[in-house]
């Protein structure tokens, strides 16, 4: 949890900063903060009373095969993540190619399309009873298994694979912005000191996108970690799987909150990691936005190189599963469309709407609050403010009810005594407890983004609006935020889509009656019958599509483009 | 401020009343399929004129309940799995009914001795085999799945499934734990491939030639037997319905339980009654291809046709005392390895 803090990165040890900034914005942080804590506290306070002690049990069984599991799948998507994502958007950024434009908001297309989904199509299209393998028999004349190898979908490998290809747009978007971001004279300069493009996209570009591949990678990561959906379908056993097999087969909810509070660790320990690796960079973009990008002109073999690496993981991410799921939909399309499809949809546009919007907020005014005060407390309140995305929904959906149950048993006993009358449950079982949910499972997104955005953001800035007589809340909203159109719309977009794909704290907070297309979609792929929900499946794609398009848009909007 | 006042916003556009309040209501957390409720509760709306609300999830619904204390709108739990039922009972999340029809309807051995739950239907989880390349009578019980002639030719769901560790209580209430982990080992050395997929997917995988026997739930076969598009794997095996000759077939049940919060009680005994009759009993089984949980309902369509299941009478109760035996058991062996 700690942090060097060997430079201040925010400026705010400048006095004009400390001296008239009024306390406003720090206790606003210390309660938002203190609110969204409290689930993630509940879920420690749990482990705190197991059923009975599992862990001689794992010690003995299965718990070195989680842990070897989750750390190799959690490696194998970071590379896969990584090289995709990278790759992907700097192409876009920087290269001139044909149907540049259409990948740019292209790349985002597999992040509409969520985890378990993908990893059904492909499981139904790669498995020994599906069409390739039994093509393939008939073309070579093998008769079973024996006869021939071929690679299995369900393992590690391939659930290291179905998750890098929905995951990667995290790292693209992250990565993408902040090379749009960037002076496009630090690259020239670099040039003109002799470096190749290449060395300087390594020794220039990347250590400079540096905080925001980082959180775009480390949000990568803690969704991997959390991912039960795509690992129990594939039968691998990660520390999620065992966290869920103490909760549902051992009946031991405490156990499986002392795991997920061991996987908090593991996640802290990461994240303070890459932290400290760079306490001593500070950077600060001049941005200008009229000095345009110019983009490489290359030959066309290599413009041919670029468009394969942006086509791959968009026809494997999306094209092919988007495919697939539209026969299911033919196929089984009168038993599959029925009358509620729009109020589903609307609901769980609702909530994506809402949830996006209030965790935007929320992440601004705590980035912003700690550009105020940099202190060790604000730090730490940042870092706690994130915990809610490292840990699996299901758990953290029981531990949004715990307070919010509290809450309302208290409220009740009081009007039971004091006015007779029972007001009962006044948030669990509510909209308000799914969008509390939301926020505190994908603030880390915004609160991220927006920070990491803001410390590249030169503190004269803020000198120079507040010696013109601005408050610190108007230098945010006239300076700070234009600056930071392009993180904001990304960091909305992200936990838009990511509501949209929900599962497991959805179903368990939802209220009466309430589907999204999430959870309807859920209930036949729970009775192993996909097939039958692939329209609604579709219509979550196409409903996360929709915004991926516009708001990408609107983040290359940002940067003007010669 | 302008943070404040969208705040508040927020909160009241959320906070959408979501009490119980009109009478003429009764509200289900399930762990079944609300697909496969809907023509259930339709009837009883349209017999009665009491609205039904559900939630359907697969986790957690029991946590909900417990911390939601006295104040919780849910009526009825709606489950899968003996376990899960017990589990109930086991946190006191559940009160007894104490009713002349569900008792009439419901045998003993398929309710609990005080009324805390009763079930709704039973499956029984059975052994599919290749027509093709299993003879018939070459495997009649689950201890033959250890025998080692099936080396490389069975495939199973993962161990951990409430559905495989119910098999495997049972398994321990039989033969005493020693005993059940030696045949475990030798069923998981009979495996063709490591165990992975739904039940269904066991079927597929019998018509694919990559094993030659599978275990899985009834329904499941007889599901895919509906469906024009898996019919076709689904003819592919036949069923076998081990022990029938000795102690019985391992069935698990789905059931209900009335929750002690219970707002809307009187309604929601009347729903528990109605879907003990043999009217509603009919079209549960019938929605699922399930067996009905009242004797005086005989299984219809293709339920019919596999003919009679004799279950094994060991009690439900017991299964679901071993479960946790059973899973540390799967752990030592290794099974999903």
């Amino acid at each position: 949890m700690t942090e060097a803090i060997t430079a201040d990165q925010t400026g705010a040890d400048n006095p004009l900063l400390a001296r008239r900034t009024s306390k406003r914005w720090l206790i606003t942080a210390a309660l938002t903060t203190a609110i969204v804590v409290l689930p993630v506290l509940s879920v420690i306070i749990l482990a705190l009373f197991p059923e009975e002690n599992i862990w001689p049990h794992l010690l003995d069984t299965t718990l070195p095969r989680y842990l070897s599991t989750t750390l190799q799948l959690m490696a194998g998507v970071a590379v896969i993540t990584l090289t995709i994502g990278l790759a992907t958007a700097w192409a876009v950024t920087m290269c001139e190619f044909p149907g540049r434009r259409f990948f740019e908001w292209a790349m985002l297309l597999p992040f509409a399309v969520p985890a378990y989904v993908i990893a059904y199509v492909y499981t139904s299209l790669l498995d020994y009873a599906g069409p390739v393998q039994t093509t393939l028999r008939e073309w070579f004349g093998w008769r079973n298994a024996t006869d021939y190898w071929f690679p299995e979908i369900r393992s590690l490998e391939g659930a290291t694979l179905m998750i890098g290809l929905v995951l990667y747009p995290y790292v693209y978007l992250l990565a993408r912005a902040a090379f749009l971001e960037q002076s496009p004279s630090l690259f020239a300069v670099s040039r003109s000191l002799g470096h190749s493009a290449l060395s300087t996209f390594f020794r220039v570009v990347l250590p400079i996108a540096r905080p925001a591949v980082a959180v775009g990678l480390s949000l990568v990561l803690m969704e991997t970690l959390n991912d039960f959906g795509t690992v129990d379908f594939f039968a691998v056993q990660t520390l999620t799987a065992g966290l869920f097999d103490t909760w549902m087969n051992l009946g031991n909810l405490g156990g499986a909150a002392q795991i997920a509070t061991t996987m908090l660790a593991f996640v802290v320990i990461l994240v303070t990691l890459e932290r400290y690796s760079r306490r001593k960079q500070q950077q600060f973009a001049a941005r200008d936005n009229r000095d345009p990008i110019r983009r490489f002109t290359m030959s066309f073999p290599r413009q041919l190189i670029c468009v394969a690496v942006c086509a791959l993981p968009v026809i494997f991410g999306f094209l092919l599963p988007a495919i697939t799921l539209g026969q299911y939909a033919w196929e089984y399309f009168d038993e599959s469309w029925n009358p509620d499809f729009i109020r589903n949809t609307l609901n769980s546009l609702f909530l994506s709407g809402t949830a996006a919007l209030t965790t935007l907020i929320i992440g601004v005014t705590l980035a912003y609050s700690r550009r105020l005060h940099n202190t060790r407390g604000m730090q730490i309140m940042m870092r706690l403010s994130s915990l809610g995305y490292a840990m699996p929904g299901a758990v953290l959906a029981v531990g949004v009810i715990v307070p919010l149950a509290a809450f309302d048993n208290q409220v009740d006993s009081v009007m039971r005594e004091t006015f007779g009358v029972s007001s009962g449950l006044l948030l669990s079982g509510s909209a308000f407890a799914l969008v509390f949910a939301y926020t505190v499972r994908f603030l880390a997104v915004s609160a991220g983004s927006v920070e990491s955005a803001l410390q590249k953001i030169t503190p004269s800035m803020d000198m120079a609006s507040r010696s013109l007589g601005h408050t610190p809340g108007q230098t945010l909203v006239k300076v700070h935020l234009p600056m930071l159109r392009g993180t904001l719309i990304t960091a909305a977009l992200v936990v838009f889509v990511d509501v949209m794909k929900e599962l497991p704290a959805t179903l368990i907070l939802r209220p009466f009656n309430f589907e999204t297309l999430a959870t309807y979609v859920y209930q036949f792929a729970s009775d192993e019958q996909l097939a039958h929900s692939a329209l609604p499946a579709l219509i979550i794609v196409l409903a996360g599509i929709v915004p991926i398009i516009l708001m990408s848009k609107s983040i290359s909007g940002t940067r003007s483009i010669s | 401020m302008r943070l404040k006042l969208a705040a508040t916003a927020i909160a009241a556009a959320c906070a959408l009343p979501v009490q119980a309040s009109a009478d003429g209501e009764v509200n289900i957390y399930s762990y079944r399929q609300a697909y496969l409720l809907e023509p259930l509760l339709n009837a009883f709306e349209e017999e009665t004129g009491i609205e039904t609300n559900v939630v359907f999830a697969k986790k957690g619904l029991a946590e909900r309940l417990e911390r939601e204390g006295r104040n919780s709108p849910a009526d009825l739990v709606m489950t899968v799995d003996i376990s899960r039922l017990n589990e109930l009972v086991e946190r006191d999340l559940v009160q007894g009914v104490d009713n002349d029809t569900l008792e009439e309807n419901i045998p003993e051995n398929l309710r609990h001795p005080d009324g805390k739950w009763f079930a709704l239907t039973t499956r029984g989880r059975l052994i599919f085999a290749s027509k093709e390349r299993v003879e018939e009578g070459e495997i009649t019980t689950y201890e033959g799945l250890a025998n080692e002639k099936w080396n490389d030719r069975i495939c199973t769901r993962s161990g951990k499934h409430p559905y495989n560790i119910a098999l495997f209580s049972s398994m321990i209430a039989h033969h005493g734990e020693e005993k059940a982990e030696e045949w475990l080992t030798g069923l998981k050395d009979n495996l063709a491939r490591k165990p992975q997929g739904g039940d269904r997917d066991q079927i597929k995988a019998i018509h694919a030639g990559e094993c030659d026997i599978a275990i899985g739930n009834s329904y499941y076969y007889g599901n895919m037997l509906n469906d024009e598009n898996q019919r076709e794997q689904a003819e592919a095996v036949r069923l076998v319905f081990p022990n029938a000759d000795g102690r019985g077939t391992h069935i698990n049940i789905s059931g209900i339980a009335l929750t002690n919060s219970a707002p809307n009680r009187d309604n929601a005994v009347r729903l528990m009654e109605f879907l003990s009759t043999p009217k509603a009993q009919k079209i549960y089984a019938e929605a699922n291809t399930e067996y009905p949980a009242n004797p005086d309902v005989k299984p219809s369509g293709i339920v019919a046709e596999w003919g009679d299941i004799n279950p094994d009478d060991l009690s439900l109760q017991e299964i679901a005392e071993h479960r946790n035996a059973a899973v540390k058991m799967v752990d030592r062996v290794d099974y999903d390895n």
